[in-house]
């Protein structure tokens, strides 16, 4: 039986993306082995799916607004807290001594022997070693302090490591990533591997990279965390949904971030 | 994809129906080996205005992932499933039928979501919330909403 034609399959753009000018960022690279083919040759940012206008907002750190939420994070950065009355600069000195940490997250831990997000990572120095109150996962601040951790590391590759003790984490992310949930009974897969370049609606369906992370969306006018992005996408599959900072996110953001080997890191980046 | 349902099945559709106890439960509809569905499943005939309407939004919002001809005017079609014009010359209605309630039967592994069933999902949830489900699942369509939406698809054809 033949089923009648879809409208032409529009995938990717040919944009390039040149931040400032001068910062050129990889939007588009050579897919990781493991994926087996899963996406073809290449994997692409979200942003070579965006319409132009949205592209452009990111071409250049004034029109960006997620820089906002890295401005208030350089605040942070030098405001002591907690019990030490330390800041992370005292620590680490300033944030662009932190380049080339953002894209090796997630990553095992061994003293905590478990898998971290920068996010955990991030409370882990405030609770542990500040004395301080960690920041609510995935709201402001938070999110705020990874978009000033991954600015600094803007066109650096997305580099996690998925063997090793890390293994069994990733692979239960990758379990979770083809696991159809809801009511709708949708995977991630189904959307961004299988369906990526299509029309959901109004939305064009990108390959879910999350190397744009914290990701400005004009739709939400804030910053918006990873974890926060997979919760939405779960929810509207009509399912119940996980908290950011649960193991399943955990899990799902080391998997997701390891499709998206190779690609440059983006955050904050702009969609819609 | 807070379009592809809000407003959740109630048994308004039933009430109005005059004869409730003849409706086919989920669990209770008579599938044959291709998937279809011979019977209606409330004995009433369906209405294709009210079928038109689900194809845009309610719990139907089948252009999300379908484009229709006739429904360009509603702007946005998705193009993750087949373009719908002529269906009914391509299937018969207790094919159609087969495809709205379970399309799982008919094309094995399809993302196209089973409008008709209230068991078997993973970590389902009540509507958009993110949260657990109160009670039991409702379908996704009422009884006699799948025989709208069926008896709307039955006026595509091109032949
Ligand atoms: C009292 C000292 C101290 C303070 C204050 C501190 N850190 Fe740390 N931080 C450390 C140490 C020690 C490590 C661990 C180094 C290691 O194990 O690689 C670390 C590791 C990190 C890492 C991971 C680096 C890597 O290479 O994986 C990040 C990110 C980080 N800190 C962010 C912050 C932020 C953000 C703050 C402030 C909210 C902060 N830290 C405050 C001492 C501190
Ligand atoms: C019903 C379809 C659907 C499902 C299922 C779905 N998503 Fe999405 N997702 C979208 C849409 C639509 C967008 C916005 C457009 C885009 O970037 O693809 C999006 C965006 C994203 C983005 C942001 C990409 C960017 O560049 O900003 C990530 C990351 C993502 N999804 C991950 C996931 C993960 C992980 C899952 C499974 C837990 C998932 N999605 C399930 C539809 C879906
Ligand atoms: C999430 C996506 C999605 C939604 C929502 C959806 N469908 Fe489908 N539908 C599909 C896909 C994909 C196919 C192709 C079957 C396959 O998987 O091979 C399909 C196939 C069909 C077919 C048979 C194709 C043909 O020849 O015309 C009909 C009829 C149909 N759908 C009707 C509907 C109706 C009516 C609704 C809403 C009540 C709906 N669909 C909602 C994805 C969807």
């Amino acid at each position: 039986l033949t089923l009648g034609t879809c409208a032409a399959l529009a995938g990717p753009d040919d944009d390039q993306l040149v931040i400032n000018g001068d910062l050129e960022i990889a939007t588009e690279a050579p897919a990781p082995a493991h994926l087996d083919g899963a996406l073809g040759d290449t994997i692409y940012s979200g942003w070579r799916y965006r319409e132009d206008e949205t592209q452009s907002v990111q071409a250049d750190d004034f029109d960006n607004p997620g820089m906002l939420g890295v401005e208030k994070a350089r605040d942070l950065w030098v405001e002591s807290a907690g019990t030490g009355e330390e800041s992370c600069q005292s620590c680490h000195g300033e944030p662009e001594e932190m380049a080339g940490v953002s894209p090796t997250y997630p990553k095992w831990d061994e003293t905590a022997g478990e898998v971290q997000t920068l996010t955990m990572q991030i409370n882990e120095c405030r609770t542990e070693r500040m004395g301080a109150e960690p920041f609510a996962y995935d709201k402001s601040d938070a999110v705020d302090m990874t978009a000033l951790l991954t600015s600094v590391s803007r066109g650096m590759p997305v580099n996690v490591a998925i063997d090793g003790p890390a293994e069994e984490t990733w692979q239960r992310g990758h379990d979770l990533y083809y696991t159809r949930f809801g009511q709708m009974e949708l995977s991630c897969a189904n959307c961004h591997e299988d369906n990526n370049g299509q029309m959901i609606r109004a939305d064009h369906l990108s390959q879910g990279q999350s190397n744009g992370f914290p990701v400005y969306r004009l739709k939400n006018t804030k910053l918006n965390g990873v974890q926060d992005r997979f919760k939405g996408c779960i929810r509207d599959t009509l399912a119940e949904t996980f908290a950011p900072g649960s193991p399943e996110l955990i899990a799902l953001e080391l998997y997701v971030a390891s499709r998206g080997n190779g690609l440059s890191v983006e955050g904050p980046s702009v969609r819609n | 994809m807070r379009r592809f349902a809000l407003a959740f099945a109630t048994a308004v559709a039933c009430a109005t129906m005059g004869a409730a106890q003849d409706v086919v439960a989920p669990g209770g509809v008579a599938v044959d080996e291709y998937g279809g569905i011979a019977t209606s499943l409330t004995g009433a005939p369906g209405d294709p205005a009210n079928g038109q309407a689900l194809m845009d939004k309610g719990s139907g919002n089948c252009i999300a992932c379908h484009a229709v001809t006739e429904l360009s005017h509603l702007g946005f079609h998705g193009t993750i499933g087949p373009v719908l014009d002529g269906a009914a010359d391509r299937w018969t209605e207790a094919d159609l039928r087969g495809i709205v309630v379970n399309a799982k039967n008919v094309f094995e592994g399809t993302m196209m979501p089973s409008f008709y069933r209230t068991t078997g999902f993973v970590r389902p949830g009540d509507a958009f919330t993110g949260n657990a489900p109160k009670g039991d699942v409702q379908p996704l369509l009422t009884a006699q909403e799948v025989e709208d939406v069926v008896a709307y698809l039955m006026t595509l054809k091109e032949g």
